[in-house]
């Protein structure tokens, strides 16, 4: 345990040493949340609310939804198939502790980091400027938190599926970007996954993605209500076990065979 | 030109790597269209909900979208400066650049070029065809040539902002995670600026000019009249932003002092 702590740590200090440069990343993150805000008042058009959600709640949804992807968000992906590329991953393998739960540990400071420094004061910032809603009631935050938490986990195993698919295609920046926009799409960070057609939401109820977004974007609206949260939440908790299956599978067999192209 | 002809010779020395990895170009394309598909999508579904967007039909949005399409693929296939500084200034990698005699920028435009992203230009006319056939708007005989020279202007819009961002790498070289977000940026352009308040309006057309690759010259196309001056002014703006920015570079490459390793 102590030397996941220790790999946290030591990825925020790293994180830490670059702050100053996320206070210009706040500015950017609040125009793009500003330009949706207005996108969006031009979509509901004088409409109280459409499937639900009111335009103030529509607001808070898209607001919360990005700084909740500082969180859950990391790179992992790419630095793994970088380390395969430069043969990197060699080494990495020979020393003392799991590759993937490195990796992991590592997304998590990331993830602590931004949290901390860009998440917290870009909402405060945004909450300022943009008519949003935050809820005043503890258990909400505390579902909230716990939720991101899941999502953290969904997102980065999913992550860690595409990182470890380079041992199979070598060059795999393909299939990382295709990645990125079926999560943007499918994890209802653009558009709540209430608004798209029925048939379109039954596919999207079986697969993991909503776990990623929609699911704490929701429930910090309170867009879910009652037992909705909990079986929400239990939907991110199977899911994060479930894909644990995966990614071991693929990762017992990525190591049966690797090729170390150069290092 | 001696710098024409170095072109060729990347482009055939691309072909051959890419070549090397076919599945990943393969993916890589179908990513590409999975992107433009989301576009869509997020157009489609947003019109499931209401009929006009601040006078735009869907249509003419969708139309908006496929021109857009084809200068952004453009600039996506020869100008990949997203990760300039981590890839050129924190490893080192502006060093080896700077000891050959072809104009640096070039250079780097050459090494990072991507041309399988030039398959968005046909998406892009064939929404365009789609929804203009749709709302039967007619084409005269000197259309292609404004087409031309508006899109040539949309894409220097885009290399113009992302060369001058770029070129924070050459003052300091420490990460700024910008880049990404300015992608996402760059999509408000494609929607009618007058939804937006003062201040984001401005900032589209004058600061990050992005609403010169989406709404402004697309009006051109459908007809409206009321933003013809801003759709003819959209290749003067490339050129001014694309020569900025190349100024920007040239002076920031002087400043430059090598990582070293």
């Amino acid at each position: 345990m102590g030397k996941y702590i220790e790999m946290i740590r030591i990825r925020f200090l790293m994180m830490l040493a670059y702050r100053t440069n996320y206070y210009s990343g706040i500015l950017i993150y609040s125009i793009n949340i500003g330009a949706y805000y207005f996108l969006w008042s031009a979509i509901y058009g004088g409409k109280e609310n459409i499937q639900g959600l009111s335009i103030t709640q529509m607001t808070t949804y898209i607001a919360v939804a990005w700084m909740a992807r500082a969180f859950y968000f990391n790179n992992i992906d790419r630095e793994i198939a970088m380390e395969i590329k430069e043969g990197k991953v060699a080494v990495e393998m020979v020393r003392p502790y799991p590759y993937l739960n490195m990796k992991m540990m590592q997304g998590l400071g990331e993830g602590i980091f931004r949290l901390l420094f860009f998440s917290v004061p870009g909402m405060i910032i945004v909450a300022l400027v943009f008519p949003i809603e935050l809820s005043t009631n503890a258990s909400t935050w505390l579902l909230f938190f716990l939720s991101i938490t899941f999502s953290f986990i969904i997102n980065t195993q999913i992550n860690l599926l595409a990182g470890i698919a380079t041992f199979f295609l070598f060059n795999n920046d393909g299939l990382i970007r295709a990645k990125r926009v079926v999560i943007d799409l499918f994890s209802g960070l653009i558009l709540p996954l209430s608004f798209y057609p029925m048939w379109a939401q039954n596919v999207m109820s079986y697969l993991p993605f909503q776990g990623i977004s929609y699911i704490p974007s929701m429930i910090f609206t309170e867009g879910f209500k009652g037992s909705q949260i909990y079986e929400a939440l239990l939907n991110q908790a199977i899911w994060s076990l479930l894909l644990i299956i995966p990614v071991y599978g693929l990762w017992i067999l990525a190591k049966r065979q690797l090729v170390v192209q150069g290092g | 030109m001696e710098y024409i002809s170095i072109f060729f010779q990347y482009v055939g020395q691309y072909l051959k790597t890419r070549l090397t990895y076919r599945a990943d170009m393969i993916v890589e394309i179908f990513s590409d269209l999975l992107f433009q598909a989301v576009n869509l999508v997020f157009i489609l579904v947003v019109f499931g909900h209401t009929n006009l967007l601040a006078g735009w039909s869907k249509d003419e949005m969708i139309f908006i979208y496929g021109f857009f399409l084809v200068p952004f693929s453009i600039f996506a296939s020869f100008f990949n400066i997203w990760d300039f500084t981590d890839r050129y200034i924190v490893k080192g990698e502006m060093d080896r650049i700077l000891t050959r005699p072809v104009h640096s920028l070039f250079q780097i435009v050459l090494e990072r070029m991507e041309l399988e992203s030039l398959f968005g230009v046909v998406t892009g006319l064939v929404v365009m065809f789609y929804a203009g056939d749709k709302l039967g708007l007619e084409i005269s005989w000197y259309d292609p040539f404004i087409f031309i020279l508006l899109v040539i202007g949309g894409a220097l819009v885009y290399a113009g902002i992302f060369i001058a961002l770029a070129t924070i790498g050459f003052w300091s070289d420490s990460r700024t995670d910008i880049m990404p977000m300015m992608y996402n940026i760059g999509n408000y352009g494609r929607y009618p600026v007058d939804i937006y308040n003062k201040v984001i309006k401005y900032v589209l057309t004058w600061i990050l000019p992005f609403a010169f690759v989406g709404v402004y010259p697309s009006s051109y196309f459908l007809e409206r009249e009321e933003w013809y001056t801003y759709a003819f002014l959209t290749p003067v703006v490339g050129i001014v932003f694309f020569l900025i920015a190349v100024t920007l570079w040239n002076v920031g490459v002087t400043k430059y002092r090598g990582a070293g390793n």
